[in-house]
């Protein structure tokens, strides 16, 4: 207490700030803020980790989808097989069948291939569109056939996922003499040192390790009761013994199956997949022949090991010794992948693009904006501006208000019963999808224009009137300009959001698979989100990643609405 | 010298004395009477404006002092809840008959508001807005010539005319003000409202305004609401006094400070209240 306080003289509560309770207050105080800021970094790291999370995921599984990999082979474009009847206009090329050309490119660059499953698995290497720039660059100069092409040829979807993902290979040099007993089919290889008893033991222990496991799966199961679980019991039992049997008998020859990893051996330019493994001799196929059956030096053969078991892998030996052998030489070309930019759908993953999606998401676009934003904007203008106080006018600010907040399908079933059922327009069109789009966009640009309008400083419309201006005029001339930056970040956010959305548009048809690149309002369409969704469905595995690279295209795409909304609002800020 | 119409305004600005109501009345108001919904702002005003010169309007806030201002360029129609009723003319002419366009007498009776507002446009615009739509010039020298001479009557042209393109609302507050009101004379109106212009100014730029009006009241009817009783005394010719929505008293300035009729002009002018 001051001496004032007691005479009564001075204001007789007064902060104390060397008071115990008042430092305790200041501390309290401290400690609440403290810990507000706490909670905001909190939530702002969560939401950081969130997107960082998020955008990563989506960059590493749909990057790899950019690039394609392609067989660059010597191509003769035979006159015969193209030009039928000597005929070398553009329908005759475009219609030809292009198969035998790539397939005998494929026989020129790998020969010997002669047993029919491998033919058949080499000539899946490729894609069915394989041939297609092929086809393009001749229709384009048919001067070209007859000529022999260096051409990239599109690989399936398949072995373009392998070479973006290979399995581990490893080599290791052989110390004996070797020899061969045939060139092709099913051949036996005899060396003259023990060189395969090493990998013989690592067989043996990974069989010890698998007997292992499945002892203690029989162990596990035996814990519960029935007669299924017994046999099942029963049978691992047996497997496991059966295993042990291979296991203490070190050299007895083994025979490899497809949950080992390959084992393969490579010698005179062939390579012979082990099939039985001894200490000094394997029996296997050939996957590529073998130039001779002439006796292998020490040194020059190799024991060549896919880590990846074969039934682990969507690939087979078969193909991976055909990729890896086209590595090798050189033919394996990696490229942007332009065909996913430029094509259409497609039902095969690496013929599949976007630009169908793009088109109909841009004719979509156009149609929602032509709509919405003269609609919108002069919705807001005449009810801020001169729509007077009424029962009405309350009514409509409501259900605008109420629209905004609408989910997305109902708009879609009204698309769908009115513009589609009532009206007649075409289905799947972006003229249907623009207009639905619109109704969903519209309440979102009035409420921001409005929002614009309100913000203008009133004594702007003011000075306009003062010096004679017309209301219309004031507004029009004063007013509008310096709401538009405004106007325009709305409208930009809500076409950012007609972008995103697909509920409305699956009522419709635009879900429809359509191969076709759109042309016009009235067209079959479809839009990003719309692809992504369909692709998201589809069980290749190739799909996957081209879904995200398609969200990927579809997140450049808000970026990029958004940029220009901030660069439209700083551009053409006005402050007053 | 022969007795010239200019020689005859000058004598009657140096002697504001000589000024009769009755001579040249250019704004009539008769019973005015405004309601803000329910509530009654103005109670039977009744005043004449002479053709020539200052009028100030002083009063406490909340009065109507302003009020009764925008109802002279009709500048209360944009509040949907004002309701104005008796009679103001201008020239003989009711402002507030039906067959008036608002617009065209918002271009005879121009307005300065309290808080410089200049469009967020270039200082030329600014100036030009007004005859452009009014249509008054026939082409582009026409209006530069326009532009130019505003902004020298309203003493601004020295400073501006280097930078006619750059941003009004880059000026200083006292130079807003003043493009404000070359601005406003840019259409040359019969009277000019002025809405405490300069209660938003340091007093060198309220000087310079002040001196800018008593410039303009040789050729315009000025209205002027002030809070400054100095300024009041200062730059008008006429005053009137308003208190509570009435209007309390109106007369010769000097008479006004010196010697008012009424006991609340009394205690207002001597700072009892307001």
């Amino acid at each position: 207490m001051t001496d004032i306080a007691v005479s009564g003289a001075g204001p007789t509560h007064r902060v104390d700030m060397n008071s115990a309770e008042a430092q305790a207050r200041v501390r309290a105080r401290y400690r609440k803020e403290a810990r507000f800021r706490a909670y905001g970094i909190g939530a702002l790291t969560l939401t950081t980790v969130f997107v960082v999370v998020l955008i990563a995921d989506i960059l590493v599984r749909g990057l790899p989808a950019f690039w394609q990999h392609s067989l660059v082979l010597d191509v003769t474009v035979d006159p015969a097989a193209v030009s039928a009847g000597g005929k070398t206009d553009a329908s005759t090329i475009r219609g030809a069948d292009y198969y035998p050309l790539t397939q005998a490119a494929l026989d020129t660059a790998l020969p010997g291939i002669t047993a029919r499953s491998a033919q058949k698995q080499l000539a899946r290497l490729l894609s069915t569109g394989a041939a297609d720039g092929l086809r393009k660059r001749l229709v384009a100069d048919p001067s070209l056939v007859g000529q022999t092409l260096k051409t990239p040829l599109t690989l399936s979807a398949t072995a373009d996922l392998y070479l973006k993902d290979r399995t581990p290979i490893t080599t290791r040099e052989m110390r004996g003499t070797a020899t061969p007993s045939g060139t092709s089919g099913e051949v036996t290889v005899m060396t003259s040192a023990n060189d395969f008893a090493d990998t013989l033991v690592l067989i043996k222990q990974r069989l010890a390790i698998r007997a292992e496991k499945l002892r203690a799966e029989a162990d596990r199961l035996e814990l519960f009761a029935g007669e299924a679980v017994a046999t099942r019991v029963k049978a691992l039992r047996d497997e496991a013994a059966a295993l042990q049997q291979r296991i203490d008998q070190p050299k007895v020859e083994e025979t490899l199956d497809g949950k080992m990893p390959s084992f393969l051996v490579a010698i005179n330019g062939g390579l012979v997949k082990i099939s039985k493994i001894g200490d000094i001799s394997i029996t296997g196929d050939v996957l590529l022949p073998l130039r001779s059956t002439d006796e292998a030096k020490p040194g020059t053969w190799q024991l060549v090991t896919y880590e990846t078991p074969e039934s682990n892998r969507k690939v087979s030996d078969q193909e991976v010794a055909f990729l890896e052998r086209f590595s090798a030489l050189g033919k394996v070309e990696r490229a942007f992948n332009w065909t996913f930019l430029t094509a259409g759908d497609s039902r095969e993953p690496e013929l599949a693009g976007i630009r169908g999606a793009l088109v109909g998401t841009a004719l979509t676009l156009i149609v929602t904006l032509a709509l919405c934003l003269p609609i919108g904007v002069l919705a807001a203008i005449y009810l801020e501006e001169f729509a007077g106080q009424s029962r009405l006018t309350d009514l409509i600010e409501v259900n605008i208000n109420n629209l905004a907040a609408v989910p997305s399908i109902v708009f879609g079933l009204l698309g769908l019963a009115v513009f589609l059922n009532f009206m007649g327009m075409p289905r799947s069109a972006p003229l249907v999808g623009g207009i639905t789009l619109g109704l969903l966009v519209l309440p979102t640009i009035i409420i921001a224009a409005r929002a614009a309008l309100k913000a203008v400083p009133p004594s702007i419309k003011e000075a306009a009137l003062g010096v004679g201006a017309s209301h219309q005029q004031a507004i029009f001339h004063h007013v509008l300009p310096l709401a538009m930056p405004g106007i325009m970040t709305g409208t930009i956010i809500g076409m950012a959001h007609a972008l995103g959305e697909t509920a409305p548009l699956l009522m419709i048809g635009m879900i429809a698979f359509i191969v076709d690149i759109p042309h016009g309002f009235t067209d079959a369409a479809t839009v990003l989100p719309v692809q992504i969704y369909l692709w998201s469905d589809l069980p290749e595995a190739a799909f996957k990643s081209k879904t995200a690279a398609a969200i990927i295209v579809l997140l450049m795409f808000l970026f990029v609405m958004n940029g220009m909304a901030i660069w439209l609002r700083k551009r053409f800020e006005r402050r007053w | 010298m022969a007795l010239t119409a200019e020689a005859i305004m000058d004598t009657m600005v140096m002697h504001p004395e000589a000024l009769s109501v009755t001579a040249l009345p250019k704004v009539v108001a008769k019973d005015v009477n405004v309601y803000y919904g329910d509530k009654r702002a103005l109670q039977d005003v009744s005043v004449e404006v002479p053709n020539r010169g200052v009028m100030s309007f002083i009063g406490p806030s909340g009065c109507g002092k302003s009020t009764f201002l925008r109802c002279i360029n009709r500048m209360n129609d944009t509040i949907p809840s004002c309701r104005v009723t008796g009679k103001i003319s201008i020239d003989n002419q009711d402002i507030y008959d039906k067959s008036l366009d608002v617009v065209q007498l918002r271009a005879r009776v121009g307005m300065v508001f309290q808080k410089p507002n200049p469009f967020p446009k270039s200082i030329f615009e600014n100036v030009a807005y007004g005859p452009r739509i009014h249509g008054l010039s026939h082409s582009k020298t026409d209006l530069e010539e326009m532009v130019h001479a505003s902004l020298a009557k309203a003493g601004l042209w020295s400073e501006v005319k280097d930078r006619l393109a750059e941003s009004g609302t880059g000026l200083s507050g006292g130079q807003q003000q003043r493009l404000c009101i070359a601005r406003a004379i840019a259409v040359n109106p019969e009277v000019i409202l002025m809405d405490e212009p300069c209660s938003a100014l340091d007093p060198i730029a309220t000087a310079r305004i002040e001196e800018l009006i008593d410039d303009l009241r040789k050729n315009y009817c000025i209205i002027i609401v002030t809070h400054s009783m100095q300024q009041a005394a200062r730059v008008s010719q006429r005053t009137a006094f308003f208190h509570l929505g009435e209007l309390v008293e109106e007369g010769v300035t000097s008479e006004i400070f010196t010697s008012p009729k009424e006991k609340r002009t009394q205690d207002y002018i001597t700072g009892r209240f307001g």
